[in-house]
């Protein structure tokens, strides 16, 4: 079953993937872009990783797409079905390289499994999860080991409204 | 700060000797402390006359009163000589009321301390440093006097005293130094005061010059000096005057090869100093600076520096009998080839400054037949009779530099062709300067008759022992260079003071005798040329008619004065020479004879030399007078020998020839070549490389986002690449 | 299934690459850069499984940088526009001095 929903999510995953890249208009990318996140919380999902899947709908494709999709309202990009494809030299080159690179990462993860001789921790997150839950077992190292990179990421995210709103901010002039 | 200066002058003698020296410290740091006022006014001075130039005026010391910085200088300058003068004074009758063996050494602070080398700042009290400190502030009192007067009318005014106390501080650091090193800051000090006062009209390119070539010339002195040093450290573990001079004659060999290096490697310190042959080029150069500084420096003072080290070290000199006798060859060599220049020159201070060669000269051979008290005997006299000579001439050069000056005449005031006659308008100093003519030419009852004549009396008398022939030549050159000196000097009296003036009609009327500022300091050293001598006068002439009967005060006051001084050097001498047998039968006193190389004793080569000077004398003033002299622009080039003692044997061109050329054209390889084009080049290709790559790197730098991403793809592809090929 | 999900992380990561070298609207740009931030995130936490809970830790800090990076960036791209009146990269070089 579960390897069944696998292919199903990761096919959904992969071909909306294609459509961010491919689609015509800025709208039709973001939607893709939302089913792309989507899919892949059910990945989570399907690894235990339930908080995670929860956020990542709710932030990532909730809030974050929902900001793409403002920005893209505001600037009036809805209507521009113009297709922006860079061609010819340039795309094969492009192609080359990401052909390149995924035969690299295919030729390190793929298929052997004997690659990940530490795979048999997934037991131990799997008795963490039932002696904690799926959030106390995130949270528990997150406020206590990580507890001063999470304060950072506070400040980080201050520090980012208010350079968004330095930037976007419509000049006197 | 505070609390080290207040050390400087509370924290009295560690020693416990019965000499107490009083404020010894003071003596040294107030002439530091005029230097510091003085200097301050003169930056002040500075300011206001850029202040001035930036208005577009120019600052006009005549009208509405001189300013501050022009006034207290006067005040300042003088001042604190007296004070350290009078300090001087006080200590000198503590130190005679007590029998003083040892040197009273006053430390202060550990200067540096370096493994087994330690340097105290530490001032050392005995006889022959009292002495100096007596000449150097007394007489450095007077000539500064001299200055109120002389430098009034110089923008530079308190700079130039800035200078002259600065001057002072080191020059008594040099002769107090209790150990080599702090006598060597002194020594450093006083050139570098040196170079600024000669160059003190810096405008003037050659007299700027002048100041360079007096301090280079000095640097081949001093590495000399730097050599005696690190060869006595080595030998002694320690550069205190005490310790070394205490324990020399048991740690170096008699005669030995050592000892024989440091006290050359010393005298070419000295000769750099004292302007002695080989380095004495830079001394008539000097002549550029205001006259009361070639007075005080270039005549009384710093270039005695020599002499005084000599004299400090003779233990060291003492047990190095060839060292002892190329003293005294350079002595009495530069005192004939001095004179011999002299006696052509026409410049009134080259004169004075070739005269000054020679006695230093004469110094030399005194301190190095082994009498060294005559020669700070002679150095003491000298610095009476040539600062007055010099303050004289300066008195001259003032009045005939006004003189052409109310003309806009472009003579030259220093040029004796110009002056003659000037007896009638400045009747004192021609008489003050007739008496330090007289002095120097070695006349019965002068000053330096005494000094002079002890020193040929010496040499005549140290003709014993292994170099007894050497010494015999000495003597003979000796007495053939006081002749020269005597026609010289009388030549040049007579030139300026007598005859018909030449100055000019117009220019005659505004001649005139000196301000008392000036004329005060010569009148006092116009009495000390007289009777400076009698202060040691020899037992034989005393008891003689020459000595009046045994009625002047005092019969060789210095030689019993400095006996602490100098009875370790007289000892390892006549040691030397009762072990080689040299004295066997003949009467000595210390090892020097009691007869000349041609027979006859003290008495009657002191008589037969100062009548011989006296008929030079009295031959020149006749000879001269009957000269038909013309004023400088009028006058013929001299001719045959007479131009090659002119262009004083060439020695300039041919140090230019032999030294300056080859240096330059080395500098000059080494500037076009080695610099222009190895090392340059090698810079300029460096940096070309760097541009090149940042030109082509800058190729990349499209500002464009998709360059950026692409590039970025490509070495995030390199890494995987890496990683995976790597494992 | 963990190699699986690598291998997915992988592919989406190529085709985000591909993405943002190809496109020249700056917000599908910025879309491709998401969605390699996702890839990178999948792997994260395929690979917590093994090694522990702190990549799941990671992938939360990195949600959070992302957040943080879309509001600059999108305020970024909306200043440029103002100026440009376009969103096209190949319109403006301005990463240079």
């Amino acid at each position: 079953m579960a390897e069944i929903l696998f292919f199903v999510f990761a096919t959904v995953a992969v071909g909306s993937a294609l459509g961010v890249v491919m689609g015509r208009s800025p709208v039709a990318s973001l939607l893709f872009m939302v089913m792309t996140l989507a899919s892949v919380a059910g990945i989570y999902v399907l690894l235990e990783a339930h908080f995670l899947a929860a956020i990542q709908v709710i932030v990532y494709a909730g809030a974050i797409m929902v900001l793409f999709m403002f920005v893209i309202m505001l600037l009036n990009l809805g209507h521009d079905y113009q297709r922006d494809l860079r061609g010819g030299l340039f795309a094969l080159v492009a192609f080359v390289v990401s052909g390149a690179m995924a035969g690299l990462l295919a030729r390190r993860f793929g298929g052997d499994e004997a690659l990940f001789p530490f795979l048999e921790g997934a037991d131990a997150i799997d008795a963490a999860l039932v002696e904690k839950g799926a959030l106390g077992v995130i949270a528990e190292p997150l406020f206590t080991t990580y507890v001063v990179p999470f304060e950072i990421t506070g400040i980080l995210l201050l520090v980012a409204i208010v350079g968004a709103l330095v930037l976007a901010k419509r000049r006197a002039s | 700060m505070s609390a080290s200066l207040g050390m400087f002058w509370l924290d009295g003698a560690e020693s416990a000797a019965a000499f107490d020296p009083v404020l010894p410290g003071l003596i040294v740091l107030l002439p530091l402390l005029g230097f510091l006022a003085n200097g301050w006014l003169a930056l002040r001075h500075a300011e206001r006359s850029a202040d001035a130039v930036r208005r577009g005026e120019e600052l006009d010391l005549d009208t509405g009163g001189r300013p501050s910085t022009h006034t207290l200088p006067s005040l300042i300058g003088p001042g604190v000589l007296l004070a350290s003068f009078a300090l001087v004074v006080v200590n000198f009758v503590r130190m005679s009321a007590v029998e003083l063996h040892d040197p009273v050494v006053v430390r202060y602070w550990t200067w540096m301390a370096t493994g087994t080398f330690t340097v105290d700042a530490a001032l050392q009290f005995d006889q022959l440093s009292m002495i100096m400190m007596l000449v150097v502030t007394g007489v450095g009192f007077l000539i500064h006097v001299f200055s109120v007067g002389y430098m009034k009318d110089d923008p530079g005014y308190p700079r130039y005293f800035a200078y002259l106390n600065l001057f002072v501080f080191f020059m008594l650091v040099l002769v107090t130094g209790a150990s080599f090193p702090v006598m060597f800051v002194g020594w450093e000090g006083v050139g570098l005061c040196s170079y600024l006062l000669i160059g003190f009209w810096f405008g003037d390119r050659e007299k700027s010059d002048a100041g360079k070539k007096a301090f280079i010339v000095n640097r081949i002195g001093d590495f000399g000096f730097l050599v005696a040093l690190f060869i006595l450290f080595i030998n002694f573990q320690t550069l205190d005057f005490v310790t070394v001079f205490g324990e020399a004659p048991e740690a170096l060999t008699y005669g030995g090869g050592v000892v024989t290096a440091i006290t050359l490697f010393l005298l070419l310190g000295a000769a750099g100093k004292s302007a002695q042959i080989p380095l004495y080029v830079w001394l008539p150069d000097a002549m550029a600076g205001p006259t009361p500084v070639s007075a005080l420096i270039h005549a009384a003072t710093m270039v005695t520096a020599g002499v005084y080290m000599v004299a400090r070290a003779s233990v060291l000199f003492a047990l190095s009998p060839v060292g002892s006798v190329t003293v005294a060859g350079v002595g009495v060599a530069t005192a004939l080839f001095a004179a011999t220049i002299a006696l052509t020159q026409t410049d009134i201070k080259k004169v004075l400054a070739y005269s000054t060669v020679s006695q230093l000269g004469y110094m030399f051979l005194g301190v190095g037949v082994g009498a060294y008290a005559a020669g700070v005997f002679h150095l003491m006299t000298h610095a009476f009779f040539k600062a007055l000579l010099f303050l004289g001439s300066g008195a001259v050069i003032h009045s005939m530099h006004h003189a052409l000056h109310h003309t806009h005449n472009p003579a030259d005031a220093q040029d004796m062709r110009n002056m003659g006659g000037m007896r009638r308008f400045m009747p004192f100093t021609a008489l003050a300067m007739w008496i330090a003519t007289l002095a120097i030419a070695g006349i019965w009852p002068f000053a330096g008759f005494f000094s002079k004549d002890e020193i040929i009396w010496y040499a005549g008398a140290a003709a014993v022992g292994p170099y007894a022939g050497l010494y015999t030549v000495y003597w003979v050159l000796a007495l053939a260079a006081a002749m020269l000196t005597a026609f010289y000097m009388t030549r040049m009296m007579v030139m300026t003071f007598h005859g018909a003036n030449r100055t000019g009609d117009e220019e005659s009327k505004h001649l005139h005798e000196a301000p008392w500022t000036m004329t005060v300091p010569l009148g006092v050293l116009a009495v000390l040329s007289m009777f400076g001598g009698w202060i040691n006068v020899p037992e034989a002439i005393r008891e003689s008619f020459l000595g009046l009967g045994g009625a002047l005060p005092m019969s060789e006051w210095l030689h019993h004065w400095l006996e602490p001084i100098t009875h370790a050097a007289t000892q390892v001498r006549e040691e030397a020479l009762l072990a080689a047998g040299a004295l066997a039968g003949q009467e000595h006193d210390y090892g020097f004879l009691h007869h000349a190389p041609f027979g006859g004793g003290e008495l009657t080569w002191a008589l037969v030399s100062t009548v011989a000077a006296a008929v030079v004398v009295a031959g020149t003033v006749l000879w001269v007078r009957g000269w038909s002299l013309a004023p400088a622009s009028e006058s013929p080039e001299p001719t045959g020998f007479r131009k090659v003692l002119y262009d004083k044997w060439y020695v300039d061109e041919l140090y230019d020839r032999i030294i300056v050329q080859p240096l330059l054209a080395v500098s000059r390889f080494f500037w076009r070549f080695i610099d222009q084009v190895i090392i340059d080049g090698f810079v300029n290709v460096v940096g070309g490389g760097a541009r090149a790559v940042g030109w082509f790197v800058s190729l990349f730098q499209t500002g464009s986002v998709n360059t950026y991403a692409f590039v970025i793809t490509l070495g995030v592809l390199a890494i995987l690449g890496a990683v995976v090929a790597g494992g | 299934m963990l190699s699986q999900a690598l291998v997915l992380s992988a592919v989406l990561f190529v085709i985000g690459t591909f993405g943002v070298l190809v496109r020249r609207n700056a917000i599908i740009m910025f879309l491709c850069i998401e969605l390699q931030l996702n890839a990178v995130n999948l792997s994260l936490v395929a690979l917590s499984r093994a090694v522990g809970i702190d990549g799941q830790v990671f992938v939360f800090f990195v949600m959070t940088v992302a957040a943080a990076e879309a509001a600059v960036g999108l305020a970024i791209i909306i200043s440029i526009f103002r100026h440009y009146e376009t969103v096209n990269v190949d319109s403006f070089n301005l990463l240079k001095w």
